[in-house]
């Protein structure tokens, strides 16, 4: 691990790690990199994200899908929880919402393989602070 | 391509399973069923307008859909290419067509600031957090502003405390900032209490560096190098990922001696709360943090010329903290547009209660309460009819009808008897007993007094009491009179904000719900049907068959007749449990 | 020094800037009440919590009441202290302090004494308005202290006597909400608390919360018994304050009326414990020099400084504080437990009765007395020399049930040979006391010189730790003092940590010493009555034809017929004693 000493040290640090999450969102090469984000916070934990956490990390490797599953904290959609968020290459994200096992493997069959949405698909209701130039 | 309908309960309510149905029939018969997927997805939200029909790829967006649309929606878009402008959503300025929902002023209803790493980052990564800015705002303070250039930025910014009073933050750094003593402290309020609040949480759990990164600008401002978090130990999941968090930014040396060679130093420590609501009041909170009880002193002496070890302090909430870097960021300028005159960028809001899209939102100062209830929160569940929101915990008061369309600042929610508070947000339905409400409340600040001055700690035990006989039934009027004044009077009198606050819930739904104490008082009644002590559950003599199954199920034995003939229930032994009603087939059993 | 200037109820004040409102208001006659507020200024003693809310004020622009105890006055403050808002917040906070305090005001210890009586006629209350539950706690006895919870208010003077004062920490606010009390920790038991029973927090406590042990029918029932003979011993303290309860000045000596109320109540002898006061500075007296004289050949492994071992509350402070210090204090008792222990024997063969048939009754400023006189080691066969003690109120309670009146008793003697005594034993009732009547003995007796001058100045006052050199013909003795026991913990952590070097060291639990003790008439906050008693204490001294305790002709008499010399192997036996490490006593399991 390098220390941080420097103004300088920290934008390389940025560009770096910027350029390794664009690289992965927009990178047009072949792989097929499926990003899927677990809302592990207390309210998704309390209904169960660890389990599906696990579930996707175990089958998207049995099924060979080349995918990172990562842990993220509260979506927000407390009564739509477990909530996950899935990223196919050069696609907007979609959030599912009520993800059990069995829609996690549905998830996975239909929409990861497939594009297919399947449904429980939790619509995005907000602005963030990137698009917003007021 | 994908058709997505809306499966909230609203749209539900209004047909979108019909409409699922239909869409699919459509399809199947033009044969298209393998290229166009219809999906039932969960609530837009925008229920106002509902049923929704959204198009992928193309983002259209189809409001007030019926049944018999999906037809031409599948001939006319799906086949033609061609979008069914009868059905897009209308501009309310303009009265124009939006066909791109991503155009949709709808998505600008919630502006995320504050929350704007969560569920994005990995918290545990901090490298997530810094290819999203973290500690790029920390840089910029440490190497381009002076203490004093960045409160000023600060002071301009016109950010307020985000843990209840809306004290000016930038004025509470620029006061501590100019008491002088060897060491000084900067202190995170993680001690979130109110009853149904869980966005500081949600912010410590999702995004521990926004926090983190805030402490150490707030440290340079004021002239502080120790930071120390007072966060409650019911939040275990919150404690370790700030611990994560600290020990990584450490690592990177963004925490510690010389930060970024600008010969800064900075480090942070948590404090473990056990959980009393009243450690959310500054003093007390640091009374806690030295090991003393937990109780609040008076002010003055403020922390920020004697706090923590008597020390000059500087305590701010984890909301208020989130906010920071981002002002650093894009500048006081950007934020100060956001939001009304004197509450300038967003609020989050833990909704819950009676509705439907229980959750956390964040939303520009000024949004209206129909907003965030109709627009947001996807209305009320089940179709019922709303009837109060709660804002501010048991600090704050019961909102009605006629303050839906308030825009959501500090002062006007002041001005409408309730206050900001943390952020709770419960909405309430016709089920909802306002008395009964009050009572819930005072319940909550008479176990959370910590008993130090008599107003707070007798005077919310009598108000319970009073409000507790009122529910019985057993109140007079002369007995309303005495809430009042207690509640004055108790407001008036006690010594921290607690006390001083504890009596809105009565006060409010004293002045938006009279009628509905009346009735407890006067009628005897209690039109949601919550207090049980006015209850009566009758049985009607002509649907009742006598088949006795209600006074099988009787538990005390209140319920008599002769078999097949009309039975009746003694209310004299009556326990209203209700059993009596979910067992008989016939309808024949009612509450009055 | 900067001065503000504001209005209080239409009148100009001006004070020094710093000033709260209520000292503004009472500088210029306008009494704003107060209930848990106290302050003995000098001593620099002050609880204002800002709990009550009595004392709450209309301030002009403020949004809520402000508590006029707490909040610093202003420059240009509008304050109105008897609005209709102000009258009707004052009094309904007061109801709602007297809904949940119990009305049996009749047969309260406090009644007639009680500040939250006071208050509720003051603010004419005739009606609770908001009646509901009442808090409910176990009463809690311990051998001096009665704690009824029930009747408490929360003004917190106690846990601030307790902690701040005192540093004993065994009285803290515990539970939240209604159900909040002030409390020993986990809601023990007083008596396997950190407690001295020093009684400082009877002393301040304005309801009868906190009371003492009342131990007066026992004494009733031990005079009304005509086998046994009853003997009365009062300490130096009483009289300079017993007077008050009866309606006279603060600091009115009563020294020959209550020698005559003592036997009017029945008492068989009527003697003083100011005896055993002179008796003890020879005990000590001998013993410092014993110490001394042994450092100064070269001893090193005798303990210096000495500590004096009068005071019951100071002994259980270091036996449960500071318990690798007990070789540190004098051996010898207290004058209370030298004086049952030599009138259980000496006088009781004198007058020839049995120690069984004799009753030994102290009156003492004092409530750790009480649990004194039951100490294991204080007995003889399971026969305590010391029977009863009693404090200077329960006296005054005896003479007032037994339709004496006390201000028309005509004033007579102690009886002998137990009853004389010399302005020395006298000042024991004071800070500085004890150990300016053994400086006046050890001089003497060191350098064989006689005293010019009696009174030693230096060694008197009010300060909370004192400090003074005396010169022993030559030899400069270093004399430490402190009252209240957090002044004495300094003084111990001091000498710990090497930073003071004293030889003889004066300790009392009670601020301003015995005067100001836990089972005095209480001063309500007023901390000229202690002056006054202090004044008093030293006038009785001077009045005394004999003033040095070495030359009490009974004492004298005392060691050639019955002891010997001072630490003889009788004295050691009847007058010394050894202390304990009572530490653990109070650990939670």
């Amino acid at each position: 691990m390098v220390k941080v000493k420097s103004l300088a040290d920290l934008q390389n640090l940025k560009a770096n790690l910027q350029t390794k999450v664009d690289l992965r969102e927009k990178g047009d090469s072949a792989e097929r990199l499926v990003q899927v984000r677990v809302a592990m916070a207390t309210c998704g934990i309390a209904s169960g994200a660890k389990k599906v956490m696990e579930f996707f990390i175990d089958e998207l490797e049995k099924r060979n899908i080349d995918a990172v599953v990562t842990q993220t904290g509260c979506m927000g959609y407390c009564y739509a929880e477990p909530t996950i968020e899935v990223k196919l290459p050069n696609q907007d994200p979609v959030v599912f919402g009520y993800v059990d096992s069995k829609k996690a493997d549905e998830i996975i069959e239909k929409y990861i393989k497939n594009g297919e949405l399947v449904p429980g698909i939790i619509p995005v209701n907000y602005e963030t602070i990137d698009n917003n130039n007021q | 391509m994908h058709l997505l309908v809306c499966g909230g309960t609203g749209c539900r309510a209004s047909a979108s399973d019909a409409i699922v149905g239909k869409l699919q029939k459509e399809l199947d018969e033009k044969n298209l069923q393998d290229e166009v997927q219809v999906v039932m997805t969960g609530c837009f939200g925008f229920c106002e307008k509902g049923p929704i029909v959204k198009v992928l790829p193309d983002n259209t967006f189809y409001v007030q859909v019926k049944p018999d649309d999906a037809k031409v929606i599948v001939e006319e878009h799906v086949i033609k290419g061609r979008k069914v402008e009868k059905l897009l959503y209308k501009d309310p300025a303009d009265q124009k067509e939006i066909s791109d929902s991503k155009h949709m002023g709808f998505y600008k209803k919630q502006l995320r600031i504050a929350l704007r790493n969560c569920g994005v980052i990995n918290p545990e990564n901090i490298e997530e957090a810094i290819a999203r800015d973290a500690y790029a705002a920390l840089a910029k303070v440490l190497t381009e502003m002076t203490p004093q250039q960045a409160i000023q930025e600060m002071i301009d910014s016109g950010l307020r405390g985000r843990g209840g009073g809306g004290f000016p933050t930038g004025m509470k750094w620029k006061i501590a900032s100019q008491n002088h003593a060897d060491q000084k402290y900067v202190v995170c309020n993680a001690d979130e209490g109110d009853p149904g609040a869980f966005m500081d949480r949600s912010i410590l759990e999702g995004d521990p560096h926004s926090v983190i990164e805030a402490m150490a600008i707030n440290g340079y401002c004021i002239g502080a190098t120790k930071g120390l978090v007072y966060i409650r130990a019911e939040y275990p999941l919150a404690i370790e990922r700030l611990k994560i968090a600290i020990n990584q930014v450490r690592e990177y040396g963004l925490l510690g001696d010389d930060i970024l060679g600008t010969g800064f130093s900075f480090d942070i420590q948590l404090r473990y709360g056990a959980g009393a609501f009243v450690c959310g009041e500054e003093t007390a909170l640091i009374h806690s943090m030295e090991g003393e009880r937990g109780e609040p002193t008076f002010k003055p002496p403020f922390p920020a010329e004697s706090g923590y070890l008597g020390k000059p302090t500087n305590v701010n909430n984890v909301e208020t903290y989130a906010n920071i870097p981002v002002i650093y960021l894009k500048g006081a300028n950007w934020f100060n547009k956001i939001g009304t005159a004197k509450s300038k960028g967003t609020k989050v809001f833990a909704l819950a209660g009676k509705i439907n899209n229980v959750g956390l939102i964040e939303v520009p100062m000024g949004t209206t309460l129909r907003e965030v209830i109709y627009e947001i929160g996807g209305g009320i569940k089940d179709g019922k009819k709303f009837k109060a929101v709660q804002t501010g915990g048991p600090s704050g008061g019961c909102l009605t009808e006629k303050h839906l369309d308030t825009p959501i600042d500090y002062d006007n929610l002041i001005a409408s008897g309730s206050m900001m508070g943390s952020g709770g947000m419960i909405v309430m339905d016709e089920d909802d007993c306002m008395v009964s409400v009050a009572r819930f409340y005072l319940d909550f600040t008479v176990e959370e007094s910590c008993g130090k001055c008599a107003p707070c700690r007798i005077g919310n035990k009598r108000l319970h009491e009073q409000l507790d006989i009122i529910c019985k039934g057993k109140g007079t009027l002369a007995d309303m009179d005495k809430l009042r004044n207690l509640s004055h009077v108790i407001k008036d009198t006690s010594l921290c904000g607690l006390g001083q606050t504890s009596p809105n819930p009565v006060l409010s739904t004293l002045d938006n719900f009279y009628d509905e104490y009346l009735e407890h008082v006067h009628d005897k009644k209690c039109r949601a049907g919550v207090c049980k002590d006015l209850m009566q559950y009758i049985i009607d003599t002509e649907p009742c068959v006598g088949c006795t199954a209600c006074a099988r199920v009787c538990p005390v034995g209140a319920i008599s007749g002769e078999r097949k003939g009309p039975h009746t229930i003694d209310q004299t032994i009556c326990i209203k449990c209700g059993a009596c009603m979910d067992k008989c087939k016939f309808n024949a059993i009612s509450i009055h | 020094m900067e001065f503000v200037n504001l209005t209080i109820d239409n009148k100009s004040v001006k004070v020094e800037k710093g000033t709260s409102i209520l000292k503004a208001a009472r500088s210029v006659g306008i009494d704003i009440p107060t209930l848990c507020y106290m302050s003995l200024g000098d001593m620099n003693i002050e609880n204002k919590p800002g709990g009550c809310r009595i004392c709450v004020v209309e301030v002009e622009g403020r949004r809520n009441l402000a508590p006029a105890c707490c909040t610093d006055a202003h420059t240009d403050m509008v304050i109105k202290t008897n609005t209709m808002r102000v009258l009707n917040a004052r009094r309904t906070v007061l109801e709602l302090i007297l809904s949940d305090h119990p009305a049996d005001c009749l047969i309260c210890a406090k009644s007639g004494n009680c500040e939250l009586q006071t208050m509720a006629h003051k603010l004419g209350v005739r009606e609770i308005h908001y009646k509901g539950e009442m808090s409910t706690y176990k009463e809690d006895f311990s051998p001096s202290i009665i704690r009824d919870m029930d009747k408490c208010i929360m003004c917190r003077r106690c846990e601030m006597m307790c902690n701040e004062v005192q540093t004993v920490g065994a009285l803290w606010g515990v539970n939240r909400g209604f159900q909040a009390v002030v409390s020993p920790a986990f809601e023990m038991d007083l008596e396997k608390s950190t407690c001295t029973y020093c009684g400082q927090c009877v002393a301040v406590c304005p309801t009868g919360a906190l009371t003492e042990v009342d131990h007066t029918n026992q004494v009733i029932r031990a005079l009304a018994d005509p086998s046994k003979t009853v003997v009365v011993q009062t300490a130096p303290a009483v009289r300079a304050a017993l007077g008050e309860e009866f309606g006279l000045k603060p600091g009115t000596l009563v020294t020959g009326k209550l020698a005559a109320a003592l036997r009017r109540l029945g008492f068989n002898f009527v003697f003083d414990t100011d005896f055993a006061a002179d008796l003890t500075i020879m005990e000590e007296g001998t013993e410092l020099l014993d110490r001394l004289g042994r450092h100064l050949n070269g001893d090193k492994e005798v303990k210096l400084p000495i500590l004096t071992s009068c005071c019951p509350g100071w002994v259980n402070f270091f036996e449960k504080q500071f318990p690798e210090m007990k070789e540190i204090p004098s051996t010898a008792r207290s004058p209370q437990q030298m004086f049952g222990a030599i009138a259980k024997t000496y006088f009781a063969e004198k007058i020839k009765v049995n120690r069984k048939d004799m009753v030994v009754v102290s009156v003492m400023p004092c409530l750790a007395k009480k649990y004194e006189c039951q100490r294991e080691e204080f007995a003889t066969d399971g026969n305590p020399d010391v029977d009863f003690s009693i404090s200077t109120r329960e006296l005054a309670a005896l003479i007032k049930g037994a339709n004496i009146d006390f201000n028309l008793l005509p004033d007579e003697d102690f009886d002998n040979p137990l009853g004389e005594s010399t302005g020395a034993a006298v000042i024991f009732g004071t800070t500085g006391g004890v150990i300016e009547a053994a400086v006046r003995t050890a001089y003497e007796i060191q350098t064989k010189k006689k005293l010019e001058k009696v009174d030693f100045e230096e060694l008197r006052g009010l300060e909370g730790v004192r400090e003074a050199t005396i010169d022993f013909n030559g030899l400069p003795i270093r004399i430490g003092i402190a009252h209240g026991l957090g002044n004495a913990r300094k003084l111990l952590e001091d000498i710990k940590a090497g930073k003071s070097y004293f030889h003889a060291i004066e300790i009392m639990a009670c601020p301003g010493g015995c005067i100001g003790g836990g089972g005095q008439p209480l001063h309500h906050g007023d901390s000229s009555i202690l002056k006054a008693r202090q004044m008093a204490i030293y006038q009785e001294d001077r009045n005394k034809p004999i003033r040095k305790s070495h030359e009490n002709p009974f004492i004298v008499k005392l060691y050639e017929e019955f002891l010997k010399h001072p630490m003889s192997e009788k004295a050691h036996h009847l007058l010394h004693t050894h202390y304990f490490n009572k530490k653990n006593e109070f650990i939670i399991e």
